[in-house]
């Protein structure tokens, strides 16, 4: 049995001594409550540098990724220099171009946004919580069926319907979430297993589902299901400048919703109960609070940020669904709740990187010949330098206090 | 320790976390007892016929037929025994044996419902067990390497897949052991970047695991479609062929399942015996698990903490690459984008459900790898069940295992950061 005497000097005597104690420890995302004084190292300047360290490791990748060019550099390493100087300066100028260059190019962004903001806001409350939330793909796909349901189902006016799809969508993530929550409360079963093994699970029901007739699009024998009826789409906000605009009300809804998880965690009573449940579960205890419940809580609420992301696709960008329609939506969440420092309005900003990246990515995939998938690293790049802030510390010589991220130690029990 | 090592005959308290868990796991057991009872027993009828050999062995041993509806009931019969048995006395330190025990009956009497009116290769889906057991025992075995020094490996998955990606290029290129080694060497690179995060940095362990899962998967991504697919020549690893062991692959049922199969599933055996003879019997083995149970002790007589973390974390990325090779040279010979899919997830549930020792975690393995191989060989047969359904199984089972057992298995280790004073 270990003791763990070594990590706390008077544990009994002073409960809440030892709580103030850890709560301050941890306090990197309680001072956060968006009143407060802005930690501009930690909050900006950290999360800049991982975004230009990452750009630059991206560009060392990617001068790795021709095999024509790595053999010009044994016959002439001057031509070689030049032509990968040249592939990274195109790569990297068409994804800032798809990204930024014009209205179109922002539509994209903003489309590409509202899915990851959500996704994002349901890894930022799992992590306020000290939980960490990696089942955000799966909650999504059961929220966009949910969405979809109610979508293609019934006719109604769309003040009412458009209302109904979100609901649906929120009901269909908490469920999805709840149960790790659940698990994680009662059993003690991980949450980073217990959800991806859902995400596993959703993508194949996701996969059944579209075969069953009730789903699935008449006349197709490929599984795609029926779409979702006009009054339950989210509204094109740029239809009026350019029909090919794709932005939608989805982005809105992602805005509102960063909104009110903003004000659930730092302006109500349970948000505080998520946050202290995350800095101290003990403390939480001590303090007659109801650990079981806020977990499953922290968890469906989670899910139902997640449910919308869904409901975005299936309501907004897609307009039906397809075999696994969420992507690597909730893996990409998860960098961006690190880099938004788990706060709402971080998340929205760096949600809007992120849609960048992925709309820039687009544009670069298709004019030059370096591969999406580039985003996938340079964003994993982040994650590293934003998890390893003494690492970017020691590359760029910051000074003073820098904290990293901690989610949980040890299988719970 | 008292608990789990008193003899499970003898008369003791149970704890009442115990008491949960143990009511827990009996209305497990009665949930199988009735749908084994209604699904397999009165749903079933017919008698279905197992194959127990190939046509090319030595020693032919007949088919066996049973009646569908009769073992359903014997076995619900056993099932709600075990369950009651739970409930009451518990099986103490036999827990998971008895369990696996019970899963396995359950299994047979499923299989026995979905092969009625047919005849089912029994060989052929136990051959495709130990076959799928192979990436799982592999990746527990890494956890176990690094969670008995104290370190969380959430990254097995990338390991994995970066071991499947270097496999297939490496083994192109320059033949299949180069690929092998090739893939250790990967894993094991990938490893020392965990243990430099997570010693040197303390980054929080379980962040540092999934940037390593996202890292490689984007990575293996990237030059999926960058390169192999562009140099298919690239991406066309030799495929390791079974070799048969003279006579003892001769032994009806147990041959060709145990014997009959390639280097991967030979290699497995010796990593989980070298594993637990070096974890239990070898000075390094000592070492390893002071240091993860209680560090500062391991300190104070001389261990060089650090040296060992950074040691075994490394082995044990060692262990997962050369295990993700097996998903390219070992099965298929292509790479494909994520083809891992969440199989290092389910080592580290093998992990737990082994009790952290390695003969418990090829143990769990199987059970895994025998949901994982339904979806194969069960889709031959006419079952009513969707295909789909049963491609979830795996997961669905690494669910039930964690929720079910993590409470009775104690992590050998706390995790925390280890900081020198």
């Amino acid at each position: 049995m270990i003791d763990d005497s070594d990590q706390n000097q008077n544990p009994e005597s002073d409960p809440v001594a030892r709580y103030e104690e850890e709560r301050s420890d941890s306090s990197l995302l309680t001072d956060m409550t968006g009143a407060g004084r802005v930690d501009w190292r930690n909050n900006i300047l950290i999360p800049l540098l991982a975004i230009l360290s990452a750009l630059i490791v991206g560009a060392i990748i990617i001068a790795f990724s021709d095999v024509d060019t790595l053999r010009l550099w044994g016959s002439d390493p001057g031509e070689a220099l030049s032509v990968t100087a040249t592939t990274i300066k195109d790569a990297y100028v068409a994804l800032f171009e798809g990204a930024f260059g014009g209205i179109g190019p922002i539509s994209e962004t903003l489309t590409r946004a509202a899915p990851l903001i959500l996704a994002g806001l349901a890894v930022a409350i799992g992590f306020q919580a000290g939980l960490f939330n990696i089942g955000a793909n799966g909650q999504a796909l059961i929220g966009g069926m949910f969405a979809l349901v109610v979508g293609f189902q019934f006719s109604l006016p769309v003040f009412i319907h458009i209302p109904l799809i979100i609901i649906a969508g929120l009901i269909g993530g908490a469920i999805w979430g709840g149960i790790p929550g659940y698990l994680r409360a009662k059993t003690g079963a991980h949450e980073v297993i217990t959800t991806i093994m859902l995400n596993f699970i959703a993508l194949r029901l996701v996969d059944w589902l579209l075969t069953q007739s009730f789903f699935q699009l008449e006349g197709r024998s490929d599984p795609v299901s029926k779409s979702v009826m006009d009054s339950a789409r989210y509204t094109k906000l740029l239809d009026w400048l350019n029909p090919r605009y794709r932005v939608h009300l989805g982005f809105i809804v992602a805005i509102l919703a960063a909104t009110f998880v903003w004000w659930l965690l730092y302006r109500s009573t349970i948000g505080f109960e998520f946050r202290t449940v995350g800095a101290n579960p003990d403390g939480a205890r001590y303090a007659g609070m109801n650990v079981v419940f806020l977990i499953v809580a922290v968890m469906a609420v989670a899910g139902s940020m997640a449910g919308l992301a869904g409901v975005d696709l299936v309501s907004g960008t897609l307009g039906r669904a397809t075999p696994g329609f969420i992507g690597m939506i909730g893996f990409d969440a998860i960098a961006l709740a690190l880099l938004g420092r788990s706060h709402p309005f971080g998340v929205v900003a760096a949600g809007i990187l992120f849609g960048a990246l992925a709309a820039g990515g687009q544009n670069m995939q298709v004019s030059t010949n370096v591969g999406i998938d580039i985003v996938q690293v340079i964003q994993a790049l982040i994650i590293v330098f934003i998890a390893a802030p003494a690492l970017v510390k020691a590359v760029y010589r910051v000074r003073g206090e820098t904290r990293g991220i901690e989610v949980s130690s040890g299988w719970a029990t | 320790m008292t608990a789990t090592t008193a003899p499970a005959d003898a008369p003791k308290v149970r704890t009442p976390a115990q008491i949960r868990r143990a009511k827990v796991l009996s209305i497990v057991y009665f949930v199988l007892a009735g749908i084994t009872l209604f699904a397999f027993g009165f749903g079933g009828e017919g008698s279905a016929t197992f194959v127990l050999s190939r046509p090319q062995d030595a020693i032919q041993v007949g088919d066996i037929t049973v009646p569908v509806a009769g073992l359903a009931f014997i076995v619900a019969a056993i099932l709600a025994f075990l369950g009651a048995r739970e409930w009451m006395r518990g099986f103490g330190s036999r827990t998971n044996l008895v369990l696996a025990i019970g899963i396995g009956l359950f299994a047979l009497s499923f299989l026995a419902w979905a092969a009625s009116g047919a005849s089912f290769s029994l060989v052929g889906i136990l051959q495709e067990t130990m076959k799928r057991a192979v990436p799982i025992t592999f990746g527990a075995i890494s956890g176990i390497l690094c969670e008995r020094t104290g370190i969380i490996n959430i990254g097995i998955e990338g390991m994995l897949l970066g071991g499947a990606f270097t496999g297939a290029i490496v083994g192109s290129t320059m033949g299949a052991v180069a690929g092998m080694i090739g893939a250790a060497l990967v894993g094991g690179l990938l490893a020392l970047v965990l243990a430099v995060l997570t010693v040197k940095f303390t980054v929080d362990q379980i962040i540092a695991g999934v940037v390593i899962n996202i890292f490689v998967l984007g990575m293996t991504s990237f030059y999926t479609s960058q390169i192999l697919v562009e140099n298919p020549q690239l991406n066309n690893a030799p495929i390791m062929q079974a070799i048969a062991i003279p006579l003892l692959s001769d032994i009806p049922l147990i041959g060709p399942v145990l014997f009959d199969q390639n280097i991967f599933v030979y290699a497995m055996y010796v990593v989980v015996a070298v594993t637990t003879f070096g974890l239990y019997q070898t000075r390094w083995g000592l070492r390893t698990r002071a240091v993860g149970e209680k560090p500062r002790a391991a300190d104070t007589v001389g261990i060089n903490v650090y040296r060992m973390k950074y040691l075994n974390v490394i082995l044990g990325g060692l262990v997962a690459g050369f295990g993700g090779a097996y998903f390219t040279i070992g099965s298929v010979g292509r790479f494909d984008e994520n083809m891992t899919a969440g199989r290092g997830f389910i080592g580290l549930a093998a992990m737990i459900f082994g009790r952290w020792h390695p003969v418990g975690a090829l143990a769990a393995a199987l059970v895994f790898g025998f949901a994982d191989s339904l979806q194969v060989k069960l889709g031959i047969l006419n079952t009513p069940i969707p295909s789909e359904f049963l491609g979830m199984a795996p997961y669905a089972v690494t669910i039930f295992v964690v929720a079910g057992l993590v409470g009775r298995s104690r992590p050998p280790s706390d995790y925390k950061p280890y900081v020198k004073e």
